[in-house]
């Protein structure tokens, strides 16, 4: 058995008689041994065959544990959770606990509001109170402007979980003579975080402070301590401050903050804001090292880790039937695979939309929930629309299985767009989605963005086994294969849909150009909607057809 | 703590109230109560009330007063209200804060 374990490890087997080497040196220098232990150890009575071998296995699994302890031990710098979807993730676990952690970005871009949902989230999920110092606006003035959210600050404030202070600094009231600190700021922050038990401090701009007095190297110093008098009360802080040209921040203040360095971003691109979040640097701990998007909404902060979760899926034999039993019949196994990804490309008024309609239909009559992403149609048009098929989305929709969500793609940028797309996801939870169509996307960006998010979005929506369906508007033109966006090396099944001129007719044309992992049909198909929904006519069955 | 002069009689109309903010006794603040209880008796004697409170004391005045930086002097009337900070060894900073002619009374 042993032999065994020391030739598959590969490794000296050396450590395997740790236990001997106890045995006979139990000295006192072993300092992590038990008094148990050093007492069995230290009486020669208990030497016996049994209890050597016993020990030998003990030192063995003592060993084993603290191996494995340590490395748990080396991953974990001790952290406190944000509360905020998504950045507790990122951050693998929070803000550094104890230490200060800088928050920075221009203005406008959510830096307040990051820290005052730490201390709410802290407050209501940690039982950890919190201290919110501002040097801007007053504490009414700040209940008013977050009332909007879903915070609830004012009763916080009454339950003695938060307590705001508004520290006015005002230039034109101050005279300065001689030498001065800022000991009077120590004193209030230490009464205040007494008086609740605060186990968070947030400090709101600092610019606040430079700006009130003439003196900044007082103001550096004094700061400095600041930090180090926070660090030795124990509690978790965030500073807030303004982006400077060039630096993180305008006073430099990351020279001091050096523990965790958060950047806020919101950048105007083709007139269309997106917030971007970035941890720049996070002493002692690992992180997500690229720019995240986030929204802030009636919830309050959400930052999506969703740039890439790589191919780890693991993929489902289940079969998702499509919605048309011809074009059941069409597929091997008699539909689609659960968690694939669906691409159904066509010219106008091919039927992409009922096609996607069907599927989403036949997932509510089996009871499971979708969600279909609208770019070009309202809510009560494409219900009105499928309902001319025989396709009744309505029935879902009041069941609470279906939802609509309809958005101009204009109306945000690409980054929203799938962050917004993940929120609802992740929220609704269906096992269906269908994006109509992802080519107006592209008013919202360039192609190379639209791929990279589709890219983003399959990979999301694999993990989480939700079969996807995107359509596309194809141009007309001759090289129909050729998709736009260029995703379609990404897709699991690709469904074409074209129009056939021919004998004074202009039909529809359904057939399948490739679908991974099982058979199917080679034909072409005629497609015809009808009040009962779609129905396929054999058009063309060739030399090759079956 | 509070040293008050003259005696808790209401201030004239043109006394003036001042609040000297300290903490503990270190030698910066020890300067500021000399400096200022100068300043006052050349300038204002009689007219003036000064109190000197200790923010270890009395934490939770700092909030009312905005005090921030340590020795702080807060006039209170007559208005407006305005601060000095500092040990306020800058007599020249002093008079313009408290909005006293530079020149001395009487002389």
């Amino acid at each position: 058995m042993f032999g065994s374990k020391v030739q598959r490890s590969g490794h000296s087997y050396r450590h395997l008689f740790n236990g001997w080497a106890r045995i006979r040196k139990p000295s006192s220098t072993q300092p992590n041994w038990s008094p148990k232990e050093r007492k069995f150890c230290k009486s020669p009575a208990n030497y016996s065959d049994f209890s050597v071998a016993r020990l030998w296995l003990y030192g063995f699994y003592r060993q084993m544990k603290n191996s494995k302890s340590n490395k748990t031990k080396s991953a974990g710098l001790p952290k406190s959770p944000t509360g905020i979807q998504g950045l507790d993730e990122i951050t693998f676990g929070g803000f550094p606990k104890g230490r200060s952690s800088l928050i920075c970005g221009g203005a406008g871009c959510g830096k307040t509001l990051l820290g005052l949902e730490f201390l709410v989230n802290g407050a209501r999920q940690y039982n950890e109170p919190g201290v919110f110092v501002t040097f801007e606006e007053g504490a009414q003035e700040l209940i008013a402007n977050v009332s909007s959210l879903k915070f609830e600050l004012n009763k916080l404030v009454e339950q003695r979980l938060i307590l705001l202070d508004h520290v006015r600094v005002e230039r034109s009231e101050i005279e300065e003579s001689g030498e001065y600190d800022l000991e009077g700021l120590f004193i209030r922050l230490e009464h205040a975080i007494d008086k609740i038990g605060a186990k968070r401090v947030v400090l709101d701009t600092v610019e606040g402070l430079f700006a009130g007095f003439s003196n900044q190297g007082i103001i550096r110093a004094e700061l400095r301590r600041l930090f180090q008098f926070l660090k030795t009360k124990g509690v978790t802080s965030i500073i807030t401050a303004e982006r400077g040209e060039g630096t993180l921040t305008r006073q430099g203040l990351e020279e001091y903050v050096a523990d965790c360095v958060i950047l806020l971003d919101n950048r105007i691109i083709d007139q269309v804001s997106t917030r971007r979040l970035r941890i720049v640097k996070y002493r002692g701990s690992s992180h997500g090292a690229n720019e995240y998007p986030f929204l802030i909404d009636e919830g309050g902060f959400a930052v999506l880790p969703i740039t890439s979760l790589g191919l780890q899926h693991q993929v489902s034999d289940e079969v998702v039937p499509t919605g048309v039993p011809d074009l059941d019949a069409m597929l091997a196994v008699g539909g689609y695979y659960r968690g694939s990804s669906i691409f159904v490309s066509g010219t106008a008024g091919t039927g992409k939309s009922t096609l996607a309609a069907s599927l989403v239909s036949a997932a509510n009559q089996r009871g499971e929930r979708a969600q279909y992403f609208s770019f070009e149609e309202s809510p009560s048009q494409l219900i009105r629309n499928m309902l001319s098929v025989g396709i009744d989305l309505k029935r879902g929709i009041k069941q609470g299985l279906f939802k609509i969500i309809s958005n101009r793609p204009a109306f945000f940028g690409l980054e929203m767009h799938l962050v917004t797309i993940h929120k609802l996801i992740s929220e609704f939870k269906p096992t269906v989605v269908v994006i109509d169509p992802i080519t107006s996307l592209v008013s919202a960006s360039n192609y190379n963005d639209v791929r990279a998010m589709v890219t983003r979005l399959i990979d999301f929506l694999k993990f989480e086994k939700i079969t996807s369906l995107f359509t596309s508007l194809s141009d007309t033109n001759p090289s129909l294969e050729k998709t736009d966006i260029e995703v379609s090396s990404l897709m699991d099944t690709w469904l074409l849909l074209r129009d056939i001129e021919l004998n004074g007719e202009r039909n529809r044309g359904l057939y399948v150009l490739k679908s991974r992992g099982m058979a199917h049909s080679n034909q072409i198909r005629e497609f015809v909607l009808s009040k009962d929904g779609i129905k396929l006519i054999d058009v063309y069955a060739g030399t090759g057809g079956s | 703590m509070a040293k008050r002069r003259p005696k808790k009689a209401a201030p004239r109309r043109d006394d003036y109230v001042l609040r000297l903010y300290t903490s503990g006794s270190t030698p910066r603040s020890a300067r500021a109560i000399d400096n200022i209880r100068k300043i006052c008796e050349d300038r204002l004697s009689g007219r003036y009330q000064l109190d000197v409170i200790d923010l270890y004391q009395q934490p939770e005045l700092a909030q009312s007063d905005d005090v921030i930086a340590i020795p702080t002097l807060v006039k209170e009337l007559p208005p407006p209200k305005r601060r000095v900070v500092g040990d306020l060894s800058d007599e020249k900073r002093v008079l313009i804060g408290l909005a006293l002619p530079a020149t001395k009374v009487g002389a």
